[in-house]
């Protein structure tokens, strides 16, 4: 190549190109001079490296140190897997064989146990709610004298001297027992002490129905009632799917014969006769409302004519007049002879009596009523506590040990009781949580939560259920057998005594050929011993016994407003009133969370100028406000018992108000409902309820039909779905799932609509409890919810429910507006959240037509990272409730969505056993938490590839549909039709 | 210049090219009167209440509002969506009316995109804080992270955030860089210091030569071509958040094009608020003639006619479809609890812009002026009808609810007004008012007149 050049320094460059040498020069690189220590520049390097350093070390989160691995590993143990241990729930009034789930040390959740022959698996809210409650914040620590700290052994010298040097009686004071080993150890205690006496005492009262049967029969006892058996129930006022002696085994029976099928279309009749709207008569074929002072007029009635048409006799006598026409019922009682039960939820010995009269000529006795296996349940006497009351105001008692009892709560006569109070010379709790009673108490001695003791149950004649610990006792509490045996000289632990005494007594009874080890081990697994029953007891009566109950009557006056009071379904008698969960579950009718209310019908509060929210005084002292019911009976008011506590906790304290000073008790009996007088008081008070609207604006939702109809078609009232199936058709490919596809299908027919699925999931998804001021603003978090429609006239309306959770759309609406995609479908069908991927826009929330999506609009559950801006009304997010949460599901934090998952942990769970296993996943191995409670059965859980599987036979139903079809979300939770049974109606 | 003998004369007073340089930049270089000292501290309290709002928002979480487990989006939306719709008259006159060569426009163009700059501003702080967990507002943009996380392109939310990230750059520079200009001439007239640094940096070397001239000519072309689309595509984009979903109420074809009229309509409702009570206070009748407020009121009419009528295609389409819930919804919004918002709207959007057919109405600024803050409240309440009305009762009457927002909402409300009036103060005094170059190029002197002080046309 030439080169042309101006200089020398051009030449030399053009040379440096040619050769390729394009940038021939080294870098300037300056060598660092002083290469000995160190210069400012490698100070300031250093510094701001160290600086940087502990910047991201101090803030990078820390382990644990807390974690304390197993030195020796026990057993059964493995971190992070369940264990089941069967145990026994009851609380003096309700019973129930339970699973009990441990995790890691720790009780977090209650299921039925399906080898209990009375609830079949199932259990209510109150038993699912009771985990809860063993991690109370107002559970005594210790053992209190006078308010004081002390050891057990000073409190034991104290309390023996107290009792030795009685001049006067020693009482115990029980709720119902039905531990055959805990009578035992009462009936020692009874013995060492010469003026001593067990009473038993219920905050509400069935007695009458044992003094009735004793009367009639003979028999002091509460038969077994089968309500699988009856073709026609008739219930005058006893709330039996709800409160009623024994709810659940009630529920699981009723919906025996009110699963209608193709194949077996029979369905038993239910005639419900009440005064309020209870959740029994809310799911009754026919409701009839009287006022509660007719009841007996028309028992009265129904008698004298079966027995005029029994030909056994005939009654003459003049009766009083019945505010219904009985014939027609008569004659479809009559009918349906030996397979119709008739029941009354009066406590009141003459209605009693004339039921066992019905029943009776009905043929009843021995085919929907049984005495073979009596109910060990309501053995209180009224009569009684009005004499411990009374002769406290002698001075005659020296003592009283209050066992599961808070009169200073629940008995009417406070006052009376207050004042005899005084006179006693010591007084002894075993309450294991702080209540009104024990409050009064010189000495507490508590007693362990029933999830940490040992005991046994007999709810039944022959049938056995032993509770056993599911955690160590977590504070200094002793159990109160151990204390009572304790103060009769006997220094034994409670479990040697239990183990002892069925060595002794039962294990002779059950006649089983294994040695006692072995029995044991095996009851003990197992939870339940059934003994074949003994005797088939017939009982009989004479007609002129029963012309004689008819002769004898006497009838209350009819009163111009009459108040009801009855125990709700959410919290019970008040026991369990500091249950937060319990308390946020909606009342199963009013759908009215955290208080009690007078219900009124809306024709009587039109007529006396009230509305919903006006408070109400009645008889001048006891202020309530008013609620508008649909089906109360005109001129009565209906209120719930068990709220307004003044002590217990946060829950409970100054939640509702206290009615039981209005119970009156007559000829020894308590009486659940009187006249009164009421006024307005001009305040207004605002009730917190889940749901604000009532009518189904004529839309498709649920849909029902009657019998008759269906024997016709088994499509009958779900017409419209297949014209919905042949109109839907997309432009999209349809989505297939290749393994598994989830899906739920809901028997409206089955659902009672108890809400103890509404329990199973804020237990089992670790749902926070907002309290009754988000409630008000339409802020509860419960991930299920039952859908309270009513239709008719407002004065009898009929009664629709229906289940809402995530019906996990294959189109879902919330999906595809998500911007960040932190909801999404899974192979498997389930539509998940992301939790941390949320970002809390809502969006899915406002685009779910089902509006089951919840926001955390608070920090609920201290979860956030931001201090001090925690809601959590009821201190459930102290170290001790958090114990109850479930490790599997994450606790959520502020402004994160959330929703039912379908227990996506308890899929996963049994996915990986039948990996483990190398088995195929069996159809109904996986349940849902509120599949796994239902009383009645009401939901499937199951695979939708899987052509047998039970969710697919449900899907093929005819009865199936898909809740707001019309507009193509696909949901995966499918519904079956509500089924009535109008036929024979008048 | 050519005068066409039948149109109104744009600029009066018969202003010189010297008088409209003095006239504009006077406000920003005097001292501020009593008026705007009063104005921006209110400004400026509501701004702190705002956000004070904003913090308690944040701490406590989205529970401080009104919002329930049926109505997921209340007070925060409907204000977010009536920001957005009021920031389109600005890019509209500046970019359509440019492209369309409406002189008009050059008199109330800066102030209207000024507008839209801190509107749009506005609007943007509610997606933010509505959302429950704030400090993750970054998930909502496609960045590229180690765990593969994507947004999702199918959410209308999403949409959302660019359409407006990218309407509020382009009204940005458009807004800007006709500024340029003007800064340049502030710069040349700066008395101070202060101001001289201040205003040379900011006019980014401004020298008027021709080749600044020419290429500010093309930039300002290139740039109404990309912003002209975007007044239609924002509101657009806004309007498939709703239109999208499966809400009877949301779930409509129509919301396009009566979004973006309404967008336009409220807009111009907004100009009319300030500018007639800027040229009073800055005595810019000359430049703001009653010309101008008549143009823009005959916009008002035609969006606002145009909205009427989607309003009843709305009510015809429920109708027609046979949808029950459709049905219901539209039934629930004239008579249901919130009926009062639809009767606010349909009174304050259909009927009032009705006056304006009147030539003694469109001409009048009083009336003018009462009538635009009636369209500002009745497009607040529109969106208030469409979200919560259409949210409030829509599929399961068991979930239906009802919505009162709380002080903390309103004070968030409070807070973007007060932001917004504080942009607009500090705007109009530290920048001009009103393009002094673009006017310029539309005035037409005539030397034998003297000059009249006040405009004649008002007397």
């Amino acid at each position: 190549m030439k080169i042309y050049w101006k200089g020398f320094e051009e030449l030399r460059e053009a040379n440096d190109k040619a050769t390729g040498n394009e940038f021939p020069h080294e870098l300037p690189i300056v060598l660092n001079k002083q290469s000995k220590g160190s210069s400012r520049r490698d100070f300031l390097k250093t510094f701001g490296f160290t600086i940087a350093g502990a910047t991201i070390a101090a803030s990078c989160e820390r382990p644990i140190t807390k974690a304390i691995p197993f030195l020796i590993k026990p057993e059964e143990i493995i971190p992070g897997k369940s264990n089941y241990y069967a145990s026994t729930f009851f609380d003096g009034e309700l019973h129930q064989s339970i699973l009990v789930k441990v995790r890691d040390g720790r009780p977090i959740k209650i299921e039925g146990n399906d080898l209990a022959p009375m609830s079949n698996g199932g259990t209510n809210g109150i038993v699912q709610g009771s985990v809860l409650e063993l991690y109370d914040n107002n559970r005594y620590r210790g053992p209190l004298s006078h308010g004081e700290e002390v050891s057990w052994e000073d409190l034991d010298k104290k309390i023996s001297e107290q009792m030795a040097g009685a001049d006067g009686k020693i009482v115990l004071l029980s709720g119902g027992i039905i531990s055959p080993t805990t009578n035992n150890s009462i009936k020692e205690f009874l013995s060492a002490y010469d003026n001593s006496e067990h009473i038993v005492y219920d905050p509400v009262s069935h007695n009458s129905i044992r003094e009735a049967n004793h009367q009639v029969f003979g028999l002091n006892s509460i038969p077994e009632y089968r309500f699988d058996k009856a073709e026609v129930i008739l219930s005058f006022g006893a709330d039996f799917l709800g409160t009623w002696i024994s709810p659940t085994e009630f529920s699981f029976q009723y919906i025996q014969n009110r699963k209608p099928t193709e194949d077996n279309p029979a369905m038993s009749r239910h005639i419900q006769i009440e005064s309020g709207m209870s959740m029994t008569g809310s799911n009754a074929d026919q409701r009839i409302t009287i006022k509660p002072s007719r009841e007996k007029a028309i028992l009265a009635n129904l008698l004298a004519f079966l027995i005029n048409e029994s030909e056994l006799d005939s009654f003459t006598g003049k009766l009083p007049e019945s505010p219904i026409d009985i014939k027609v019922l008569a004659e479809e009682l009559l009918n349906h002879k030996n397979k119709s039960l008739v029941i009354c939820g009066s406590n009141d010995t003459e209605s009693q009596m004339m039921v066992n009269g019905i029943n009776y000529l009905l043929g009843s006795y021995g085919n929907t009523i049984n005495f073979d296996r009596s109910l060990h349940s309501c053995q209180g006497v009224d009569s009684s506590i009005e004499n411990l009351v009374k002769e406290m105001n002698e001075g005659k008692v020296s003592g009283i040990i209050f066992y599961n009892s808070n009169p200073a709560y629940d008995y009417s006569d406070r006052d009376a009781f207050l004042k005899g109070f005084q006179n006693l010379d010591f007084s002894i709790s075993l309450s294991y949580t702080t209540d009104e009673t024990s409050k009064l108490c010189q000495f507490v001695c508590p007693d362990h939560h029933f999830l940490e003791s040992w005991n046994d149950a007999e709810p039944k004649d022959g049938l056995f259920s032993l509770c056993q610990p599911a955690i160590r006792n977590i504070f200094n509490t002793r159990q109160a057998q151990e204390s009572l045996l304790t103060w009769t000289g006997k220094d034994v632990a409670f479990d040697d005594y239990l183990k002892k005494f069925w060595e002794e007594n039962i294990y002779p009874l059950s006649g089983s050929d294994m040695d006692f080890r072995a029995f044991w081990n095996k009851y003990l697994h197992d939870g339940i011993l059934e003994i074949p029953a003994s005797s088939k007891l017939k009982p009989s009566i004479g007609s002129g016994q029963l012309l004689e109950i008819l002769g004898s009557l006497a009838l209350e006056k009819e009163g111009e407003t009459e108040l009801i009071l009855y125990t709700p379904v959410s919290v019970g008698t008040g026991k369990h009133a500091n249950n937060p969960w319990l308390q946020e579950n909606p009342d199963p009718v009013s759908k009215v969370v955290w208080d009690n209310y007078a219900a009124v019908s809306p024709k009587y509060a039109d007529e006396n100028g009230l509305n919903t929210g006006d408070v109400i005084k009645i008889n001048g002292k006891y202020e309530i406000p008013v609620l508008l019911q649909p089906g109360q009976m005109y001129g009565t008011i209906s209120v719930a018992l068990g709220y307004g506590r003044e002590e217990g906790g946060k829950a409970s304290i100054g939640t509702g108000r206290n009615f039981y000073p209005l119970v009156r008790t007559e000829k020894g009996q308590r009486k659940y409902f009187s006249t009164v007088e009421f006024e307005k008081t001009g305040k207004t008070y605002d009730l917190a309820s889940t749901q604000m609207h009532h009518s189904m604006e004529g839309r498709a939702l649920i849909r029902e039909t009657n019998l008759d109809e269906y024997k016709k078609d088994p499509a009958a009232g779900n017409e419209i779905h297949e014209e919905i199936e042949l109109r839907l058709d997309s432009l999209y490919e349809k989505h297939e799932f290749a393994g598994h596809h989830w899906g739920l299908s809901v028997d409206l027919s089955s659902c009672t609509g108890c809400n103890a699925c509404v329990v199973a999931c804020n237990a089992e998804n670790n749902v926070p409890v907002v309290g009754k001021e988000q409630v008000k603003l339409g802020r509860e978090m419960h991930w299920i919810r039952i859908d309270r429609y009513y239709s008719g006239d407002p004065e009898s309306p009929e009664v629709l429910r229906q289940p809402v959770m995530c019906q996990h759309c294959d189109n879902a609406p919330c999906e595809n507006v998500c911007p960040v995609a932190a909801t999404t479908r899974s192979s498997e069908g389930v539509n998940q959240m992301i939790y941390n991927r949320c970002v809390g826009t809502r969006y899915c929330n406002n685009n779910c037509p089902y509006k089951v999506r919840r926001f955390n609009w608070f920090d609920f559950n201290k979860a956030d990272s931001i201090p001090k801006n925690t809601v959590d009304p009821f201190d459930l997010t102290l170290d001790l409730p958090r114990m109850v949460l479930n490790p599997d599901v994450t606790v959520r934090a502020k402004g994160v969505m959330e929703k039912c998952t379908f227990c996506l942990q308890r899929v996963q769970e049994k996915k990986l056993n039948a990996k483990l296993e190398d088995r195929v996943l069996e159809d109904g191995e996986i349940k849902t938490a509120c599949q796994q409670v239902c009383p009645t059965q009401a939901l499937t859980f199951g695979d939708l590839n899987d052509e047998n599987s039970d969710l697919s036979k449900h899907v093929r139903n005819p009865r199936n549909y898909h809740l707001l079809e019309e507009i193509h979300t696909l949901p995966s939770v499918s519904y079956l039709t509500k089924i009535r049974n109008k036929s024979g109606e008048a | 210049m050519y005068v066409s003998p039948v149109r109104e004369t744009l600029i009066t007073g018969n202003k010189t090219y010297k008088d409209v340089t003095n006239d504009i930049s006077n406000p920003v270089e005097g001292k501020p009167g009593k008026f705007w000292y009063l104005g921006i501290t209110i400004s400026v309290i509501a701004l702190f209440f705002g956000l004070f709002a904003t913090i308690i928002t944040i701490w406590y979480g989205i529970g401080t509002w009104g919002l329930n487990k049926t109505i997921g989006w209340g007070f925060s939306i409907t204000t977010f969506v009536w920001w957005i719709g009021i920031g389109h008259a600005g890019t509209f006159i500046s970019a359509i009316l440019l492209l369309f060569r409406q002189r008009w426009r050059t008199s109330i163009n800066r102030a209207a995109e000024a507008m839209t700059i801190f509107a749009v501003l506005c609007a943007s702080v509610f997606p933010l804080i509505h959302m429950g967990r704030i400090l993750l507002f970054f998930f909502m943009f496609p960045y590229p992270n180690t765990r593969h996380l994507w947004v999702n392109f199918n959410s209308p939310l999403l949409w959302d955030v660019f359409a407006i990230t990218t309407y509020f750059i382009v009204s940005l520079l458009f807004w800007y860089m006709g500024l340029l200009p003007d800064l340049g001439s502030l710069r040349d007239r700066a008395k101070t210091r202060m101001r001289k640094i201040s205003y040379r940096l900011l006019s980014f070397g401004w020298t008027g030569s021709m080749k600044h001239w020419q290429r500010h000519e093309i930039l300002s072309l290139m740039l109404a071509g990309l912003a002209a689309p975007l007044v239609l595509s924002v509101h657009s984009i806004v309007s498939f958040d709703f239109a999208t979903s499966v809400i009877p109420g949301w779930h409509t074809t129509i919301f396009p094009p009566y979004f973006v009229a309404g967008a336009i309509f409220s807009g111009f409702a907004m100009v009319q608020t300030l500018m007639i009570i800027t040229r009073k206070a800055l005595h810019l009748e000359n430049y703001i003639t009653l010309g101008h407020i008549s143009s823009m009121n005959k916009i008002i009419i035609l969006t606002g006619s145009i909205v009427g009528v989607a309003y009843l295609t709305e009510l015809f389409m429920a109708w027609y479809s046979g949808v029950e819930y459709e049905h219901y919804a539209f039934i629930n919004r004239a008579t249901g609890p919130y009926w009062f918002a639809y009767w606010i709207m349909m009174t304050c959007n259909v009927v009032s812009p009705q006056l304006f057919w009147f030539k003694k109405i469109r001409r009048n600024p009083m009336i003018t002026f009462v009538i635009s803050i009636f369209i500002n409240i009745g497009m607040w309440f529109e969106r208030f009808v469409i979200i919560v009305t259409s949210l409030h009762r829509d599929y399961l009457p068991s979930s239906w609810s009802i919505y009162k927002p709380t002080i903390i909402e309103i004070g968030l409300f409070i807070g973007t007004l007060g932001l917004f009036f504080t942009g607009y103060f500090l705007f109009i005094k530290f920048f001009p008012v009103i393009a002094i170059a673009e006017v310029k190029s539309i005035i037409i002197v005539d030397r034998s007149k003297k000059q009249v002080k006040n405009a004649d046309s008002e007397k």
